[in-house]
């Protein structure tokens, strides 16, 4: 018994390359990426060197486009306005899904009915969200006018130093739901001899969610993070049918930038551009991030137990 | 039990979620089969795209005609939402995917289908037709004396529309000139009512002011210099005229406060009128349909509608309109051989056909044919039909709306630049400079 235990961790340490599925089960896996993914991204970094208007022949025209489009002032708004959009949506969405989720993993009876309308969001497609909010928010006709009171006449939508705040409030409440799902998931694996054993050491409620459940929960946090940061730096739909981008210029973020760049201006050359430092950015971005956070060595935490 | 039920909610949220993820972007959510032209099949069926609200009722109904009585020449329909629509009907014609008849608002968007041979000229297949409608709408279909695409639904000239109970409440007459303009301004202002609705969240709607106050500042040369591609051509001093009259409009109120939440899709612009919480709007003529549909009761005791007021001294003629001439069919140079006959049967039998101007005219809307006046005057919407007949038919200059003038990159950043002038975000000069830029 024991000796099979042993040799088990031994032959599993040494062989692991082995002991794999054979590389050619991932070959359809592959190939579907290649096809949908490489060949296109292959696809824009070429016409990032072109002119084109989406009609004609695209013409070759070398590094000037990047170096116009990077230096376009509105391309510079749009990369600072994608940043303070990625860092406010975070800040926003981390702390809120993190205690929600831990909440929502509590067994008593009314934390389930809380937890069935705090996924509602999720069951909603963005654009019915998108323009139910946009009717609410509508100070001529939305909750203003339903409640008559002055606080909902607020220009939300409309006031250009305001928008910004009130898409990622939008954005944020339609994704914690999904992000307190993890939490919960993740919350719900902790064994409760941890727990246990914290409360016979003397750790209070806080003192256990510092001590055990947020290090239990790290591989979670990253996984969500990643999500989050990547998620929100290429984040589209909602923005899009809030605002436009508008008024003016102040919620028009890369991803939007880049969308109308290409299918309104029809400068799809500058678009590709934008395109191709978004795809770079965010890969760079999720890269960061496993490797700082040690993820490339995620192993279980239940040593020992 | 309890489990099994949240397992289930999770499940479903995964779904959901996942769903979400390859989510559709608006627009294609109309039909994934839109850009099949070629599934319409061989034999000599055709396909259209057209639009929804407004009086495209009036064109939808005359495919159904067309249908019924041509089975062996049938043409799908697929409707789409305005701005869904134009980005659509571009990648589609760029890569081959075009529908037989493409409908546009000519400007630079045709131009650039002429530039690549997307569409076909149809010069002789068509002079029949063009020579019915009113000319200066007819030619915006040609290029260089070829025609490419003619009109197919009505003319559309931006009026001034106005609530006649406010101004009876607040005891004004409604504005002829600019002074009378902010005097009605302030006062409506002092009574708590918006004193012009605006769509300012859909952009395009305040492209009317700058173009009417451009036009009968400095007369319609000033915007054809910008088409002709002249260096420096927006430092004309018609444009910081017209660019600095708007700010001293948003200044005093003219716009209430929160314009840039009102969106024209919704026709909320037109909704503040026909409410009573706002007294004038300055929309193309399809509004006047929307009123009727909205607001019935309001549409027929209260709604008034007149021209752009003159401005005093001013280089333009004051019978000058802005606004979008029509709609245009074009035929896809990549459509078979037996699917454009069809479409131009189609166009030359049915488009401005007795059946289609009397159903436009019920409608409200405004066939730019030539000798209607006597089924205008028998029409239920005489009053409005004759006075923008008379505006159409007498106006010396009818200009089309700029971001449809002007190629596509530049008319993004017009509309950009634009928004922040209404905004007060940025000043005359500096719209003026990144203009030029874009020269």
């Amino acid at each position: 018994m024991t000796l099979s235990i042993r040799s088990g961790a031994v032959s599993r340490r040494a062989a692991r390359p082995r002991t794999g599925p054979p590389f050619w089960l991932a070959a359809p896996a592959l190939a579907i990426f290649a096809l949908f993914a490489l060949l296109p991204l292959g696809g824009v970094v070429v016409l990032s060197f072109t002119e084109w208007d989406g009609l004609g022949t695209p013409s070759w025209a070398g590094t000037d486009v990047w170096f116009d489009t990077v230096s376009d002032p509105a391309t510079r708004q749009a990369m600072w306005l994608t940043l303070v959009f990625v860092v406010l949506s975070y800040l926003f969405q981390a702390p809120v899904a993190l205690l929600l989720g831990v909440f929502m993993a509590g067994r008593q009876r009314y934390r389930a009915v809380w937890s069935v309308l705090y996924f509602l969001p999720l069951l909603f497609s963005s654009a019915a969200i998108g323009i139910t909010f946009r009717s609410l928010l509508d100070p001529n006709f939305g909750l203003s006018r339903a409640l008559d009171s002055t606080a909902f006449r607020t220009n939300w939508l409309g006031d250009p130093d305001l928008a910004l705040y009130v898409v990622v409030f939008v954005v944020g409440w339609c994704f914690v739901p999904f992000h307190a799902l993890l939490y919960q998931a993740g919350v719900r694996q902790i064994p409760a001899t941890l727990y246990e054993a914290a409360v016979l050491d003397g750790a209070g409620r806080v003192k256990q969610f510092r001590y055990v459940t947020l290090p239990q929960l790290r591989y979670t946090i990253v996984t969500s993070s990643t999500l989050m940061l990547v998620g929100s730096l290429t984040y589209f739909d909602l923005v899009f049918i809030l605002t436009g981008g508008g008024p003016g210029d102040a919620t028009r973020i890369l991803p939007l930038h880049m969308y109308l760049t290409g299918f309104r201006g029809y400068e799809m050359g500058p678009a590709s551009v934008i395109a191709v430092i978004l795809v770079g950015v965010g890969l760079a971005l999720s890269l960061a991030l496993s490797r700082l956070s040690g993820a490339g060595r995620m192993q279980s935490q239940q040593a020992g137990l | 039990m309890r489990h099994t039920g949240l397992r289930v909610v999770a499940a479903t949220v995964l779904a959901a979620t996942l769903a979400a993820c390859g989510g559709a972007s608006p627009g294609d959510s109309t039909d994934e089969n839109g850009g099949d032209s070629s599934g319409a099949g061989g034999g000599g069926e055709a396909s259209a795209w057209i639009l929804t609200g407004g009086g495209w009722p009036v064109t939808a109904a005359s495919f159904e005609r067309w249908n019924e009585s041509n089975s062996d020449q049938r043409i799908t329909v697929e409707e789409y939402e305005n701005d869904a629509y134009k980005e659509k009907i571009r990648t589609s014609v760029g890569s081959g995917e075009a529908p037989t008849l493409i409908m546009s608002w000519t400007g630079g968007t045709l131009a650039d289908y002429v530039a690549n041979e997307q569409v076909v000229d149809i010069t002789a297949d068509t002079q029949e037709l063009v020579d019915r409608v009113m000319p200066s709408v007819a030619q915006n279909g040609a290029i260089d004396g070829t025609t490419y695409a003619v009109p197919m639904n009505d003319v559309q000239p931006v009026v001034l529309y106005y609530n006649e109970d406010l101004f009876d409440q607040v005891g004004i007459e409604v504005p002829t000139t600019w002074a009378e303009t902010l005097d009605a301004v302030e006062a409506f202002d002092e009574a708590g009512i918006i004193p012009f609705s605006l769509a300012g969240q859909s952009v395009w709607p305040e492209l009317m002011w700058i173009q009417y106050l451009t036009d009968r500042i400095g007369g319609p040369e000033v915007f054809q210099a910008v088409l002709d591609g002249q260096p420096d051509a927006w430092s004309d001093p018609a444009v910081l005229e017209a660019l600095t009259r708007i700010q001293e409009l948003v200044d005093a109120g003219a716009f209430g406060d929160a314009f840039a939440s009102v969106a024209a899709d919704q026709s909320a612009d037109a909704a503040l009128v026909h409410t009573g919480r706002a007294a004038m709007l300055l929309q193309g003529s399809w509004v006047y349909a929307t009123f009727h549909t909205d607001a019935p009761e309001f549409a027929s005791s209260a709604l008034g509608f007149t021209t752009f007021p003159e401005i005093e001294g001013g280089a333009g003629d004051p019978g000058n309109i802005v606004g979008n001439p029509a709609n245009f069919w074009s035929i896809s140079a990549a459509a078979s051989e037996a699917e454009r006959q069809t479409a131009l049967d189609y166009v030359n039998e049915y488009v401005y056909d007795d059946e289609q101007l009397a159903a436009m005219l019920d409608a409200g809307s405004l066939p730019p044919v030539e000798g209607l006046d006597d089924q205008i005057a028998q029409s239920d919407d005489a009053e409005y039909l004759a006075f923008a007949y008379g505006l159409v038919q007498d106006a010396p200059h009818f200009q089309l709306s700029w971001d449809q003038a002007l190629p596509a990159d530049q008319a993004q950043e017009l509309l950009t630049n634009l928004s922040q002038i209404f905004l007060g975000e940025i000043t005359p000069q500096q719209f003026v400079d990144a203009m030029n830029a874009t020269l």
